[in-house]
């Protein structure tokens, strides 16, 4: 396997391939680095990807396990867990109509066993904790992550903790319950909960805190997402993409992830222009995108897109730099314009998004309005998660109308004549 | 007035395994100071040569950001909590 070493993002010290996530130096954040060496030959590595199951282990060679993927064959971690990712890459063109492009693709991961993007990052982190041996997954969670803890340590049999805001929506909290975690609810912000769960982790090292000692193994899960983009794609890289902030890890792994196959030849050209997408009531990375600024001053969060509303973004600085650097941005819309968003995906693609995703639209929409995008530049779409666990955002965004069993009533009502 | 200093995991090698030291000092410089002076290591990981906190490093008082607060200026009540974390982790 590939994996080499973890290194620092600041100032490049390395480290052992162990549950470390700060550098002792400089307090930067630990990287997985690969020695890519072996894959001189794209052609051969292309193979040897198309031969692969279609899920997030396909891409083994590019995420930081030291030995096979978890499965029947691997001796040290045999249960498989949920089946993750290769999720849909869709042609949205109804949509890109209705915004006057021609080439909107729509990555649906809320096809995912627990209907978002965090069951890859899970998938990652746990098959690593399970090689170095730890027996209980834990987590700080806006909700779509303690989904996914929940469910793949149900799978796999290890057991979990998953702590959230007690403002949670009702969906994600009983669809994290279900699996039977200890669920852990904290009066407070998200941003408590992080801190709360940084200092736990540090009592508990026998747990593995997906996101906080894990996360440099957790966050190249997220790489999946470019690497079955460009695979979709017939191996090109789209020309933008947007994606939805919160921490900024998972827009920073899809930068990486794209950047990694290009040095490899996997794929031509150039690096995406990466939008990130914020809704106004916790827009750290947006404000600072604005301001010139390239640090986060951290906010109170107040949004209907409680998965994103972390208001001290661990990952705001790598994202200001990589949207300045692809030449896109980071852009913020109302909780008004996130439910038009949710409203306006629905109707013309089919796809119920939760919060996150209306974000993410509703930021393609102003793009596409401003007339920051060509027309005929191929434009993805990330849908992080399922519109099922945010019920309230649509709640009221529609008439209903409930008549008698009779026909006479339905005419009535709808005011329709009748077919022959 | 003596002010409870956590230590997070990845500065314990610096105070010997400590957690958790007692600090004089009435503003987060002065706790952050008397840190530096007992365990000398620590100034450079925490602060940048103009004396700033380097950006991954969060500093809460009685668990509010201190960038919510008056920042380095932030007074301590006596009998306080200063917690010094690593800002990298979470990611919801």
């Amino acid at each position: 396997m590939a994996v080499e070493k973890l290194k620092c993002k600041e100032c490049g010290a390395e480290y052992p391939l162990e549950a470390l996530y700060v550098c002792e130096r400089c307090f930067g954040p630990l990287e997985a680095f690969y020695d890519h060496a072996e894959h001189s030959d794209p052609e051969e590595l292309r193979r040897r990807i198309q031969a692969a199951r279609e899920d997030v282990w396909r891409y083994a060679d590019f995420l930081p396990l030291e030995g096979p993927p978890p499965g029947p064959g691997n001796r040290a971690i045999p249960h498989a867990g949920l089946p993750v990712g290769w999720t849909p890459l869709m042609r949205a063109d109804r949509l890109a109509e209705q915004l006057g492009l021609r080439n909107v693709y729509v990555k649906n991961d809320t096809a995912n066993p627990t209907h978002s993007f965090k069951d890859r990052v899970v998938a990652v982190a746990s098959a690593r904790a399970r090689e170095l041996g730890f027996t209980a997954l834990a987590c700080a969670s806006t909700g779509n992550l303690g989904n996914a803890v929940a469910a793949q340590a149900a799978a796999i049999g290890l057991s979990s903790y998953v702590f959230i805001p007690a403002d949670l929506e009702e969906q994600k909290v009983l669809a994290t319950g279900v699996y039977g975690t200890n669920l852990v609810e904290v009066r407070g912000t998200y941003d408590d909960v992080n801190r709360l769960c940084t200092e736990i982790s540090a009592e508990h090292d026998d747990w593995a805190f997906v996101n906080i000692n894990m996360r440099p193994y957790y966050s190249e899960g997220s790489k999946t997402v470019a690497f079955e983009i460009a695979e979709q794609l017939e191996w090109t890289l789209p020309d933008r993409i947007v994606v939805p902030i919160a921490s900024g890890s998972l827009f920073t792994k899809i930068a990486r992830g794209c950047d990694e196959w290009l040095a490899l030849g996997l794929v031509e050209g150039a690096s995406p222009i990466l939008h990130g997408a914020q809704a106004t009531g916790c827009a750290p990375v947006a404000n600072a995108f604005a301001a010139g600024a390239d640090f986060c001053q951290p906010v109170k969060p107040d949004t209907i897109a409680k998965s994103l509303a972390i208001g001290n973004p661990a990952d705001g600085p790598y994202v200001l730099d990589l949207a300045r650097r692809s030449g896109g941005s980071v852009e913020a819309v109302s909780d008004e314009q996130i439910r038009e968003g949710i409203g306006l995906l629905a109707q013309t693609t089919g796809i119920f998004t939760e919060t996150a995703g209306g974000v993410s639209t509703a930021v393609l929409a102003e793009l596409a309005r401003r007339g920051a995008i060509d027309p005929d530049e191929r434009v993805v779409l990330l849908i992080t998660g399922d519109g099922l666990k945010t019920l309230d955002a649509v709640r009221g965004r529609f008439t209903r109308r409930a008549i008698a069993p009779t026909v006479e009533a339905f005419e009535e009502t709808f005011a329709l004549g009748v077919a022959a | 007035m003596a002010v409870a200093v956590k230590i997070p995991l990845a500065l314990r090698p610096a105070t010997g395994g400590e957690s958790e030291v007692s600090l004089e000092g009435a503003t987060v410089r002065e706790v952050l100071d008397a840190l530096f002076e007992r365990f000398g290591e620590l100034r450079e990981r925490i602060s940048d040569e103009g004396g700033a906190l380097r950006r991954f490093v969060n500093v809460y008082v009685a668990g509010e950001d201190i960038r919510f607060l008056e920042g380095l200026e932030t007074p301590v009540p006596d009998g306080s909590e200063l917690t010094i974390l690593p800002a990298v982790a979470g990611g919801a």
